[in-house]
């Protein structure tokens, strides 16, 4: 569904990235784990177009993304739901469902709603609030409930567990994976690596821009070297 | 009373002039965060091509409209050419370029048209309107229904379109608004192209009023900027209503005090929003958390 090949990007001369592989196949939950400042946030932005690419190729679908802006990329079923949640703090937590749906004025759109109402029922509570009023964990519920409006068959995840409480966590990480159900393919990229391992189908492990460790989540969350590294055992 | 009411209408009529500037303002300041100081410029366009292309025999609807596309054209030329390259300096660096189109556009008005002041045939005829001893021009009730047409229109397109809030959300996040599907550029040339024509429509109605020449442009989005800041800027409804309270405040001062104070109103009430409530009269306090 979604391939990367040799993907290198830069902030002014300075790589971050020098030249990530990385597949994800349809149906797959895939986790991109690692510490801070190892690249998983840019590499999510390059995917999204937000970021320029420098080097190497992504395609999505069998289509090259190469010449794809940002706001085109969503029509083709790839939404991300950004590092900081990124929310558009100044309007109604239903007009950020709304905009979410952006490229959308059917009957689904409604339905789409009480879906996404259905999953965070608190947001259905707080609908015609500020949604920069709301908690750091409700943003992150409607950050992820708005990138799901624009009907994604891919969803490129940043970090939903960032600063939250244990028992929001596992919320979330329980409606990353209920997405399985709804037919859309994942990747999330985490710091929390073993909550990330745990539901994942296969992970990667990135260091210093490039990905070091690949294969199976199960196995990763077993291998000695990452424990050692992320899992602090 | 008679003259009160007087006062009244006077200030009713040039408020709806600022009002129309502020209205101007606001749906850039919503795109963008920018404020345009180039309103007044399209104010001034608006009035010198329906003059121009009146005087050269083209009817008069025909010559307002064809000044309002064209004032479009202006704006959309300004965010691509002066403002897009810019995109990723700080707004004050946008709010400057915007101060540097105004005297560039001054500057070409000057040359292409003339430094005369011109003015148009007022649209339903000069003769006074009577009421309860004060008069009214009917030329005035055309500004003003202009006015409250264009704030109801914009009042409806943010709080009703898509479109409307795509602006608003462009403005707030301009990367998650692209990643939910909004052409941002887009919403860009669309906001300037629109403020730009409502700019143009009140040089078009308040021409027959106050006459228009290159420089009237200045005063103007002055003016409109004081309104929008009373009110509460990028909102409709304060652009409305600082517009009104400012032409009001401005024809008392020049009835009861002295005219020459007139122009000093404006600036007495920038001063005293910045100073007792910055947000204006209907601004919302920005709440965010991280």
């Amino acid at each position: 569904m979604l391939t990367v090949e040799g993907l290198r990007s830069r902030y002014g001369r300075i790589e971050v990235l020098h030249g990530v592989n990385l597949q994800v196949k349809p149906g797959e939950i895939v986790t991109v784990v690692g510490a801070n400042g190892a690249g998983k946030t840019t590499l999510l932005k390059c995917l999204s177009g937000t970021q320029p690419v420098s080097g190497g190729s992504i395609s999505f679908r069998g289509q090259s993304l190469a010449s794809v802006p940002a706001h085109g990329r969503l029509k083709l079923g790839l939404a991300q739901s950004p590092e900081g949640r990124q929310i558009f703090s100044n309007l109604t937590v239903e007009e950020n469902l709304r905009l979410g749906a952006f490229l959308y004025t059917d009957d689904r759109v409604a339905q789409d709603m009480g879906d996404a109402f259905a999953m965070f029922p608190v947001l259905k509570e707080k609908r015609n609030l500020p949604a920069g009023g709301l908690s750091g964990g409700q943003q992150q519920m409607l950050a992820i409930a708005r990138a799901l409006m624009g009907r994604p068959s891919c969803l490129l995840l940043d970090e939903p567990s960032m600063g939250l409480a244990p028992l929001l966590v596992a919320q979330i990480f329980e409606v990353v994976t209920s997405l399985r159900d709804r037919q859309v393919t994942v990747l999330l990229v985490e710091q929390n690596a073993y909550g990330a391992l745990k539901i994942a189908d296969r992970g990667y492990v990135m260091e210093t821009g490039r990905i070091t460790i690949a294969g199976p989540a199960g196995d990763l969350i077993t291998d000695p070297r990452i424990r050692e590294a992320y899992l602090g055992t | 009373m008679d003259a009160l009411l007087q006062f009244i209408f006077s200030g009713m009529t040039v408020g709806a002039v600022y009002a129309l500037v502020a209205l101007g303002f606001t749906i850039i300041y919503n795109a963008s965060d920018v404020v345009n100081f180039a309103q007044g410029e399209f104010v001034m366009l608006g009035g010198m091509i329906t003059v121009f292309a009146h005087q050269a025999g083209m009817p008069l609807p025909l010559a307002a409209a064809m000044a309002v596309v064209a004032a479009a054209g202006g704006g959309v030329a300004l965010n691509r050419l002066a403002i897009e390259p810019a995109r990723s300096a700080p707004v004050v660096s946008l709010i400057i370029i915007t101060i540097g189109a105004s005297i560039l556009i001054r500057g070409a008005a000057r040359l292409i048209f003339d430094k005369q002041l011109h003015r148009l045939p007022s649209f339903s005829g000069d003769t006074p309107i009577r009421i309860m001893g004060a008069t009214i021009l009917p030329q005035s009730l055309w500004v003003m229904g202009g006015a409250v047409a264009v704030f109801i229109g914009l009042w409806l397109f943010f709080s009703r379109t898509l479109t409307g809030k795509a602006v608003l959300a462009t403005a707030n996040n301009r990367i998650a608004a692209q990643l939910v599907g909004i052409n941002t550029r887009w919403i860009m040339t669309l906001s300037f192209g629109l403020s730009a024509a409502i700019g143009a429509l009140a040089g078009v109605l308040v021409t027959p009023i106050t006459l228009v020449s290159y420089d009237v442009g200045v005063a103007l989005a002055l003016k409109g900027f004081a309104a929008a800041m009373l009110g509460g800027m990028g909102n409709p409804r304060g652009a409305l209503l600082g517009g009104i309270l400012l032409g009001l405040l401005e024809s008392m001062t020049a009835g009861y005090l002295s005219s020459q104070y007139k122009d000093a109103v404006a600036f007495i009430v920038i001063l005293a929003v910045l100073f007792v409530m910055p947000q204006g009269i209907f601004g919302k306090k920005p709440v965010e958390r991280v």
